[in-house]
């Protein structure tokens, strides 16, 4: 089982939970940029949370299945066609060899994923399938997806079957089919014209003068064109500091907002490297990474400071409302 | 063999603050030193052995360890408070490790590496820099036992301490474009070897032909935080024979 890439876009590659376990080893983490969005489509098909799918940048791809599958698209909207046909998101899709997937313009957001049942089986590097550009490794042959590559899928999961058998019978000899139900839109990241991310005090915050820290609480900032899968840059207020004292290499992680010199911040994404040397100014939540991931180049933003105890309780909550979310699409096959 | 002395974590004390909410830093005092690399290595290793629920990875750096963790696993699926429940089982195990008194036990990996030419570009550079000829550079840098403090930028690429001070150089004003991968260099008073092909602006004195990243092997990195480390100094034609045995 397998699909080909008849037009790659812009930059689409393999990802799945992220390569843990090699930080290390100076070996980055990888991963969806909006690990929510890639979570919601594996569960959709039936796959475990771990499962390989696609990370599809603003121009998607154009992919011809080589069999019947059961897949589910999240994330952006980016005006994905079957056969030329409009296609609903965050719902299974049953797709029949020949199908073509397709996508047109981004309507919101700027990474849409791609699950199949069973999942992508491109060999594990480390531990993951996920695509380490830099090094070349993981993924697709270490690298972003091109015309004529054919990704293999590994067969389906016993609930992805019977989701699949489901939707095939109640519509037979279509090309393809898509469930009624949906998850609700309110369990995505919702673009707003302003995002407002919410973070913690970072380890160097108090190096930041008290006017820096009060223009990065309540000033705009924009992402820049430098930004890509390691890292966003910000435009907005230059924030400078009181101490200078020099920072020795110490661990970031997905989501530091670090500050060179310049004293324009860096967001740290997906690909970042393990470990810095800038200034730590705050530490976005990981409720919001899907947030920053659907954040396009101009995209606004502003930071709202929030508690430890309040991160956690937002990350606890999505987790209880995934969990809850599983639970339901398995009882959904069940009883259909 | 007997074990080296060691003494309990008490002489320095451990601070520990949250770095956002998937990861606690521990920090070991704000000076580089070996006696701080020796209670991190010593914590990472007792870690290691004794993972907590949620336990995800862990980054020894010069003066912290930075613990990740999955706040849903470390609060047994949200009935605890994540932060709480993982300092408290951090603050546990600081108490349970014993620092050895000094490392020198640990074995020395030796880096072969072929010096100017090709290899080394910026030799010459460095001499001129330093007031030495290119042989006393050489020299210069294959005498000390360096010590890895820690790993990161790049896979593989390590932080090392024990350069000497003479060797100093600059970092050169246009960064190379791509730096091939195995290049030792000089920027400042640190000394490295690049990992992976990147843009880097060191001034490259010589090449290894081994290699520190190896992604098909169950330890990627070559070297590994709080080894110690030697360059031995090869012919162009060793450096050949060795890289068609690392194929």
């Amino acid at each position: 089982m397998s699909f080909s890439i008849i037009r790659p876009g812009m930059l689409t590659t393999v990802q799945d939970a992220g390569r843990l376990g090699y930080r290390q080893a100076g070996v980055i983490v990888s991963g969806p940029m909006d690990g929510l969005a890639l979570w919601q489509a594996n569960v959709l098909v039936g796959n475990p949370e771990e499962a390989a799918g696609l990370e599809i940048t603003l121009r998607g791809p154009t992919i011809q299945f080589e069999a019947d599958h059961l897949i589910a698209l999240t994330g952006a909207d980016l005006s994905p066609t079957l056969n030329g046909q409009p296609v609903l998101q965050r719902r299974p899709v049953a797709v029949t060899r020949g199908c073509e997937l397709a996508f047109g313009a981004a309507r919101s957001g700027c990474r849409a994923y791609l699950a199949i049942a069973g999942g992508l089986a491109v060999p594990e590097v480390l531990g993951s399938r996920a695509t380490y550009l830099r090094a070349g490794i993981g993924g697709f042959q270490g690298r972003a997806l091109q015309a004529g590559d054919v990704v293999p899928v590994a067969g389906p999961t016993e609930l992805g079957s019977h989701l699949h058998r489901r939707l095939t019978s109640h519509h037979p000899d279509q090309p393809w089919a898509a469930t009624r139900w949906s998850i609700a839109p309110s369990l995505q990241a919702s673009p707003t014209s302003v995002a407002t991310v919410r973070a913690l005090r970072g380890p160097e915050y108090d190096r930041f003068t008290q006017t820096s820290q009060q223009a990065f609480w309540t000033q705009e900032f924009t992402v820049t064109p430098s930004s890509d899968r390691m890292g966003y840059g910000l435009q907005g207020p230059e924030l400078r500091r009181h101490n200078h004292q020099e920072i020795l290499s110490t661990a970031v992680t997905f989501g530091t907002v670090q500050v060179p010199a310049g004293g324009l911040p860096i967001i740290l994404m997906a690909d970042h490297q393990t470990t810095g040397g800038y200034p730590r100014i705050v530490q976005v939540i990981s409720t919001d990474f899907s947030l920053l991931a659907q954040l396009p180049m101009g995209g606004k933003l502003r930071f709202q400071e929030v508690t430890l105890a309040e991160a956690h309780h937002a990350y606890l909550h999505q987790e209880r409302t995934l969990h809850q979310l599983a639970r339901a699409i398995q009882l959904t096959a069940r009883h259909q | 063999m007997p074990l080296p002395p060691r003494h309990p974590l008490t002489e320095n004390p451990v601070q520990l603050y949250a770095l956002g909410d998937s990861a606690i830093v521990l920090q070991f005092g704000d000076a580089i030193s070996q006696e701080i690399h020796r209670a991190i290595q010593a914590v990472a290793a007792y870690l290691e052995e004794h993972p907590f629920p949620g336990f995800v990875e862990h980054v020894p750096a010069f003066t912290t360890l930075t613990v990740y963790y999955n706040p849903w696993l470390a609060s047994q699926a949200g009935r605890l408070d994540p932060y709480a429940e993982v300092a408290r089982q951090l603050q546990e195990l600081l108490s349970q490790v014993q620092v050895p008194v000094d490392s020198t036990a640990s074995p020395v990996v030796e880096i072969p590496v072929c010096y100017g030419g090709s290899f080394g570009p910026d030799l010459d550079v460095v001499a001129r820099h330093t007031g030495l000829t290119p042989e006393q550079v050489v020299a210069l840098h294959t005498a000390p036992e360096y010590l890895v403090y820690m790993i990161g930028f790049a896979p593989g690429f390590p932080y090392l301490g024990g350069m000497n001070e003479q060797l100093a150089a600059p970092r050169k004003d246009q960064p190379r474009a791509e730096v091939p991968a195995g290049s030792v260099g000089i920027a400042g008073k640190q000394t490295g070897i690049y990992s992976l092909p990147t843009p880097g602006g060191w001034q490259l004195i010589g090449r290894t032909p081994r290699r520190l990243f190896t992604p098909e092997a169950a330890s990627p990195s070559l070297l590994r935080a709080g080894q110690r480390l030697r360059f031995v100094p090869i012919s162009a034609e060793e450096f050949h024979q060795l890289q068609e045995n690392e194929l």
